[in-house]
């Protein structure tokens, strides 16, 4: 037993014999000695031990099996592949996760990669972000899937950012829930009870479905209330046995319920009437828009209304809402000399009416109002129907003389219907006579910023108006779509860019996570590149580095970006931010070696955004300093954006 | 209590020497400007942006600078003398003075149109 060699121990081969007929005797044994010796009796004649094999045993041994699968029938997954297919969701932008691995293969397999098509990402944030810039760009969500635990926690940012955006997004998070059949380990680390409780205070429904029907009414479901206005992201717990487990088709006959769109939600009619009647007796009534233009129609609907009224137009920018090139657009310096304001779909009114200057006794913040005392106030929001607890997003409290909770692009057309129902002759008079002053007005403002502009115009560090210039000479006379300026370039592209399409201007992150800038620009480059648009950021050096790798997903999909960046070397808000506590506690910054407080700025080294780019597969040039050099480099990377690859300039840039 | 505070260091202020300004150096004051954190809200040549005025050619006398900046409630952070010397002041405030006249923007084909 001992001699590994086997001389003096067991026999191998006897061992074993001796182990099967060990195996057979219990069994014998429990048959009783009397029933054992008549079985041994009745034996058959002893059969050959090789027959020759028949055509069938032929064909299985020499051809690969038909049928491969280890699953008996139809998997859960293709049938969710299926629902998923109804509602013509174009691409999943995801990172790859085991927990999601059933609902992955199907995509790819029995789905054919095709509605939606896999892009590959790098992080959970940057395919939440991704599916952010996209809505905006095409109005149509795109679905994510991510492990339902640390895949989810990566991706918690970017739904925050398109919670208080007002995107519509779906989040798949795989979780495998029955603890008794998952694999232990890994598996089991990143399983929970209920995943979604990370994201349910900033997602507007969320569901565990336990069974397939119930996964096709919750993901219609989840398409429709995330459409619904006012928009949101919503997220689905998706069981990892339920991906993988065959159909039962003899328990249950599925079905895909239908996706009828909700109506949005409009204003009262008394309320809306009301609100005429404000707007029309004002002597200088002010609009302040900032997600009101939920589509190009939108924008529409709100020139008519300013034009009815002669009313100043703020475009806050969350949306490109109305023209800057319209002679009614006006900056936020219009509102102290309103008598009336319309707010439509602010997301802080309070911060729009008043003012908050943050250098008091203490380190307190003082509050003041911009108002008159006598202006009335209305507000047209959505927001009112989707205001959650735990996260600030609703901002202050406003009182307001007017209040709808509805959607304000819906409400437009009936706004303005009640506003020429309450016109006078004397009030359309009025109205008119308002024509001139307000295209003065609006010629002198143009004339002041290009002043503005040329301060620091041949600097270098390049000025962000000089920035913005050069990359607007070289794309004026393409169909381009500003999708993200990231990083604050002191707002230039609306100050002198005209911007007069819905899709020129995608607006900013809703939340302000910094990390939303690169993935979400790469996203709307996604939608653009299908609608035959050129794609231009304004790319941030802070906002790049939360998750660079979404670079690599642009090329690897070839999608079309012309990344200008506005590389000030530093988080430049927390350069000032620390300043200022250092001025209110009288005591001077430690820059150590640095241009700002130690652990504000991105120096020493610099990073060298350029060959960054390059290294995952862009073409790009940089670092750019020379204002005179700028306009060239530009114009190579267009024609190479134009050609279908995305391109990045890294640009020395001043502070904003 | 804090405008009646300005009015008092405003009057203050006029009565100091402008001596300092005489001798002050546009040259040091581009050192001071960046080394004091006012490139920080004003960009390097004091252009102004997002978050700062255009400082750029001020017409403002250097007195009242100086009181604005010793005392400012706005949303710029005051700076004491330990933190911004009267002589860096000065100096920045030559800098500023000494910033070249911006060119017409109907001379720059990217601002003409």
């Amino acid at each position: 037993m001992t001699d590994l060699n086997g001389k003096d121990g067991y026999d191998r081969r006897k061992f074993l014999t001796g182990a099967a007929v060990a195996g057979v005797t219990p069994a014998l044994a429990q048959m009783g000695a009397p029933a054992a010796a008549q079985a041994q009796a009745a034996k058959p004649p002893h059969a050959p031990s090789a027959l020759p094999p028949n055509a069938k045993t032929i064909a299985a041994e020499i051809h690969p099996p038909e049928e491969l699968s280890r699953v008996g029938g139809k998997p859960g997954s293709d049938f969710m592949i299926d629902v998923i297919k109804t509602l013509d969701i174009k691409y999943s932008p995801s990172n790859c996760a085991s927990s999601f691995r059933a609902l992955h293969e199907s995509l790819i397999d029995y789905g054919e990669n095709k509605s939606p098509e896999y892009i590959s990402c790098m992080h959970e944030e940057s395919g939440v972000a991704m599916a952010h810039g996209y809505f905006k760009a095409s109005g149509k969500p795109l679905l994510t899937m991510v492990h339902g635990t640390v895949g989810l926690q990566h991706a918690t940012m970017g739904i925050y950012n398109a919670f208080c955006d007002r995107v519509p997004l779906i989040v798949i998070g795989g979780n495998d829930m029955d603890a008794a059949h998952r694999p232990p380990g890994v598996p089991t680390f990143h399983a929970a009870q209920d995943i979604n409780a990370i994201v349910r205070d900033y997602t507007k429904w969320d569901d565990t479905p336990v069974s397939l029907q119930h996964f096709a009414q919750s993901m219609v479901r989840a398409y429709t209330i995330a459409m619904t206005p006012p928009y949101g992201p919503v997220a689905i717990s998706l069981d990892a046995g339920l991906q993988q487990e065959p159909i039962k088709e003899h328990l249950e006959k599925l079905y895909i319920p239908r996706y009828v769109p909700t109506s949005p939600p409009q204003g009262d009619s008394n309320a809306v009437k009301e609100a005429a009647r404000l707007l029309v007796a004002a002597d200088n009534p002010v609009i302040v828009a900032d997600r009101v233009a939920r589509t190009p129609n939108g924008v529409t609907l709100l020139i008519e209304l300013a034009e009815l009224l002669q009313a100043s137009v703020v475009d806050q920018g969350s949306r490109m809402n109305f023209p800057n090139t319209h002679y009614l657009n006006r900056p936020a310096g219009a509102i102290p000399n309103a008598d009336v304001v319309l707010g439509m779909e602010l997301s802080d009114f309070w911060g729009t009416v008043n003012t908050y200057t943050d250098n008091g006794e203490d380190g307190v913040g003082v509050n003041g109002t911009r108002l008159k005392p006598t202006t009335k106030l209305i507000s047209i929001t959505s927001i009112d129907l989707l205001t959650k607890s735990n996260y600030q997003d609703f901002q202050r409290f406003q009182t307001v003389d007017v209040h709808m909770g509805a959607d304000a692009e819906t409400t437009l057309p009936s706004l303005i219907e009640a506003v020429k129902s309450a016109m006078t002759k004397d009030r359309a008079a009025a109205i008119e006579a308002r024509v001139e002053k307000a295209k003065k007005a609006h010629a002198d403002i143009r004339a002041r910023e290009l002043h503005a502009a040329t301060v620091g115009w041949d600097s270098s560090p390049i000025s962000t108006a000089r920035l913005c210039m050069e990359i607007y000479g070289q794309i004026k006379d393409l169909d381009w779509s500003l999708v993200a300026s990231e990083g604050n370039v002191s707002n230039w592209p609306a100050r002198l860019w005209p911007i007069d399409k819905h899709h020129q201007w995608l607006g900013r992150s809703g939340g302000y996570g910094v990390g939303y800038g690169a993935p979400a620009s790469i996203g709307a480059a996604l939608a653009n590149r299908d609608l035959g648009r050129f794609s231009v950021s304004i790319q941030s050096d802070g906002d790049l580095m939360f998750a660079p790798g979404v670079l690599w997903t642009a090329a690897r999909h070839k999608i079309p970006l012309l990344a200008v960046m506005h590389n000030n070397r530093a988080w430049h808000q927390e350069v000032m931010h620390v300043q200022r506590l250092a001025n209110f506690r009288n005591r001077v910054p430690n820059y150590g070696a640095d241009r700002g407080p130690i652990g504000t700025t991105i120096e020493n080294p610099d990073i060298e955004y350029h060959k960054l780019a390059e290294s995952m597969g862009w073409w790009a040039r940089g670092p750019v300093k020379d204002p005179a050099q700028l306009g060239a480099a530009i114009k190579e990377a267009v024609a190479v954006v134009r050609s279908g690859q995305p391109a990045l300039l890294n640009v020395w840039t001043q502070p904003r | 209590m804090r405008y009646m505070g300005m009015i008092a260091a405003v009057a203050a202020s006029l009565l100091v020497s402008i001596t300092g300004a005489c001798a002050a150096s546009a040259e040091k004051g581009r050192v001071a400007f960046r080394e004091k954190g006012c490139w920080q809200c004003h960009g390097y040549e004091g252009q102004g942006g997002a978050n700062g005025l255009t400082l750029a050619r001020t017409q403002l006398p250097l007195e009242a600078v100086d009181v604005f900046v010793r005392n400012t409630d706005g949303p710029m952070p005051p700076f004491s003398k330990k933190m911004l010397s009267d002589e860096d002041l000065a100096d920045i405030y030559a800098f500023l003075s000494a910033q070249p006249v911006p060119a017409d923007p109907k001379t720059i084909p990217l601002l003409a149109h």
